[in-house]
Parts: C-alpha cells; structure tokens; sequence
C-alpha cells in the first residue's frame, strides 16, 4: 500500500532556509543542504523547496541549491519559485530536482502545465494553489479563491475549478496551501483539501498550518490528503519526523517507516 | 566505466552522483561512441516514452544500445528506461522502443490515483544477485503512470501492490529493469544500485 507522505517545506530566499508567517515576518532557519540531510536521516519521504521571493522578483533561481541537494541526498524533491518556461525547468531537472511546482505562471499560461507535461511527465509537473476563503460582494457567498505572486494576487478563480482544470491539462500532483492556516500553527483547512482531493484523481498535498501532530492525522485521514506539507514544527524542533510517522501509524494511517 | 544514456530531458544528475557515491566512474552521454566504450550501461527515469524514443533517434542511439544489449553486457533500465527496454508504450503508440524484453508498456489503470507517486512496499518473486540483503517489504520511491507488463512471467522478479499487482523489478538475462527511482529511495535504493554495480563484469 502506498504510503501516506510527510513532507518538509524549505523555504528559499537568497539561499536560505525561511519560514514566513503569513507569508511575511521572515525568520532564518538555516543552510538547505544541511537541513535537507537531517531530514533524509530523520525519514522524511520528500522534500519541498520554494523559492518564496522568485516570482515577484522574477528571478529564476534555485538551480545551484538543487544540484547542492541532490549531491547530498538520495530522495525525491520538488523545486517552486518563479519558474516559468519549459528551459528553467530542464535546467531544474538536469541539476537533480525531481518535479516542479508553478503557480503563477499556470495561472498566467495554463498552457505552460500541459507543455510540461508533454516534455517532461505529468510526474514531475506539480501545480501549486495557493487559495484563501473571500467574500463575493456580487454572489453574497464565499468562496476559495486562487491567489498568486505568492499570496499578493487575488485572481478571482474559483480553487475548485481550477484543480479540476489543472488536472485536465496533466499535472501530476497538487500542492494545495490555506493561505488563511498557514503561518498559524492551527491546523490545516480540512474542508478546502477535503473539497479538492475529492475533485481530482491526481494526489493532492496539503499545506499551511500545522502546528500539531494531530493536525497531520486529521488532514490525512478526514482531509484525505495523499501528503503533508510541513515546516515550523520540525524546523523548531518541535517534533522529529519519526515522531510525527509513529504518531500516525499507531493510529492507522499507513507510513512509511523502517520496519 | 558506467554510461548513463542522455536523452536530453530530465534528472541525470541524481543518479550519476548516486554511482559516484559508490566509487563507479560514470559518464553522462548521448553518443553511441561512449556506449560502446563502457562496461554497463544506466537508462535513466525522466520523461515520455516518445520524447525519450524521438531524442535516442536523433542521436543514433538505438541501433549502438541494442548491439550492447546483444553483447550481453549489464543495462540497467530506471523507470522510463525500464519502459524503454519494451517495444510500445501507450504513453506513445507509434514510437518503438529498443524491444529487447518482450511485452507492453501499459497505463495504470484509473482504480487509483495516477500517477503512483511516493513510496510503497516492494516484494521479491525469486532471489537475486540484485536483492541482496534487501527484505521483502522495504519502501522503495515511485512516480509513473505507466507499468511494464513482461510477456514471459519470469522476466518479473519483484513486484508491488497499487490496486493492480505492478512487475517493478524486471529481469531478462543481462537486462535489468525497475519501475522505481533506486536514486531517490534512500538507503534501500542505494542498495539496490550497489547490488547491480556488483554484476558487471570489470
């Protein structure tokens, strides 16, 4: 049986591991390469690494702390971040990510997704929403509303449909953040995972608030998430990863442990 | 010196440092010059099976691998190259591949998600100079939409469960083929990769 996935989030600015809350307030947190490893030891099952300055500055970035990485560790890992032509993430992959993650630029160019996924697999083509709940003055309803530039952005897309259409156009995988749970170390938004891993056929990995090992149990299992995107609590040390997997296991979900 | 066959998409460089790990000399190529120089040859895991076949073609790469493969000298195919190894793939119904196992490359079927993305436990039909000290039941990293489907039942020596039983270790003679990424699964996937350097022949 596959194996549920816990996943640690690096994010990147010039370099450096950061950990944003709300996506501001940045706190240093240390070298990629040396965190990558402790995580590789402590068992995490991928590792994700975003550039969270990229799209904004449109830079195009990451490629020497992918092959750094890729030097050091043997497992699987995604790269995001200002990425947006099918060149950048050749030389991503060359320098030993396994996928990608696009946000923006899916958004601007839903084109782009089925492009990547023609050249390079839908395996290695992740798209990342980024989705806040939002007041539609017209409707009188909320909705999830996708939002880009890393969080700056509202596009007034509807998240639900947009995973839908991602889906269509061959990405491989969802990497879905509440950007109202992020940063808050409350929990996961379990009803907008719910939602989208419901929708789509293609595994869904969900991110932004965990705070507590309960959080990756909830939104793994009533969230139905295929995987958790984690940062702060095991950046800070909170919890090692073997301690959140034997959390999980001796409550049923299937994960993958040495033994 | 090990080949590790460029097709010009994808991630050599995890691989290539993964041998260089285990003290292998590797060269990163996409001439049939270099092929036949080295004494065993890596197809590497990124890609479609079109794309793969169209860039093999343009670097008059098919006919240098198959007399390799004939030679009976050590290829070793990761996830695409283990698809490759077949002669179709519904991924790219009019390419042919280097057909040197027979069967077909089919789609997961939709009973599950796809692609199979992450880890999953993999089990041993037989043992092998490749399984050594390697259990049954170790987690081994997957990410494809495809599965090869070998037409003779013994080319399969390992296989994992994903709805559908999936060959994920695949053996015909010389040919070695795995549905996984042995570079991307840790431990156990370097292993794996030590227990093949260990078959060719120097």
């Amino acid at each position: 049986m596959l194996a549920k996935r816990i996943i640690p989030c690096l994010d990147i600015k010039e370099g450096t591991v950061v950990k944003g809350i709300h996506f501001e307030n940045i706190k240093d947190v240390g070298d990629p390469v040396e965190l990558s490893r402790r995580y590789e030891e402590e068992g995490a099952d991928e590792l994700v690494f975003l550039d969270i300055t990229a799209s904004y500055e449109k830079r195009e970035t990451m490629v020497t702390v992918a092959e750094k990485v890729a030097e050091t560790i043997f497992m699987p890992f995604t790269v995001g971040g200002g990425i947006s032509t099918p060149e950048h993430v050749s030389k991503l992959l060359k320098a030993g990510a396994d996928k990608v993650s696009i946000n923006t630029a899916a958004v601007l160019n839903p084109n782009l997704v089925s492009q990547l996924a023609d050249k390079f697999g839908s395996q290695c083509v992740v798209v990342a929403i980024d989705v806040k709940k939002t007041w539609d003055r017209i409707t009188r309803h909320s909705y999830w509303e996708v939002f880009i530039n890393g969080g700056r952005t509202p596009t007034g897309k509807d998240a639900l449909s947009w995973a839908n259409q991602v889906e269509k156009l061959g990405a491989g995988e969802i990497l879905l953040t509440s950007m109202d749970t992020d940063g808050t170390q409350s929990g996961y938004d379990i009803s907008l995972t719910r939602k989208i891993a419901e929708r789509v056929t293609i595994p869904v990995i969900a991110s932004g608030g965990a705070g507590k090992l309960e959080h990756l149990l909830s939104v793994l299992r009533e969230g139905q998430a295929d995987a958790a995107l984690v940062a702060s609590i095991f950046h800070y040390k909170q919890f090692t990863i073997l301690e959140a997997k034997n959390f999980l296991k001796k409550r049923g979900i299937p994960v993958r442990t040495e033994d | 010196m090990i080949a590790i066959v460029d097709y010009g998409i994808g991630n050599l460089h995890s691989v290539s440092k993964a041998l260089e790990k285990l003290g292998q000399e590797v060269c990163v190529t996409s001439t049939g010059a270099d092929i036949e120089k080295s004494h065993a040859v890596i197809l590497p895991g990124v890609g479609s099976f079109g794309d793969a076949v169209d860039q093999m073609e343009k670097n008059g790469l098919i006919d240098p691998l198959r007399s390799f493969a004939l030679e009976k000298k050590p290829i070793l195919g990761i996830c695409l190259g283990l698809q490759l190894l077949f002669e179709k793939s519904q991924e790219s119904p009019r390419k042919k591949g280097l057909a040197l196992i027979d069967g077909e490359v089919r789609k997961l079927p939709p009973t599950n998600k796809i692609p199979h993305m992450g880890w999953n436990r993999i089990y041993f039909r037989k043992n092998t100079p490749l399984t050594t000290n390697i259990s049954q039941g170790r987690f081994f990293y997957f990410a494809h939409s495809y599965y090869v489907v070998p037409e003779t039942d013994t080319d399969t020596i390992g296989i994992c469960n994903y709805n559908v039983v999936i060959p994920v270790v695949v053996n015909h003679e010389n040919l070695w083929g795995v549905q996984f990424h042995p570079e991307k699964s840790s431990t156990w996937g370097m292993k794996f990769l030590e227990n093949w350097v260990g078959i060719i022949p120097k």
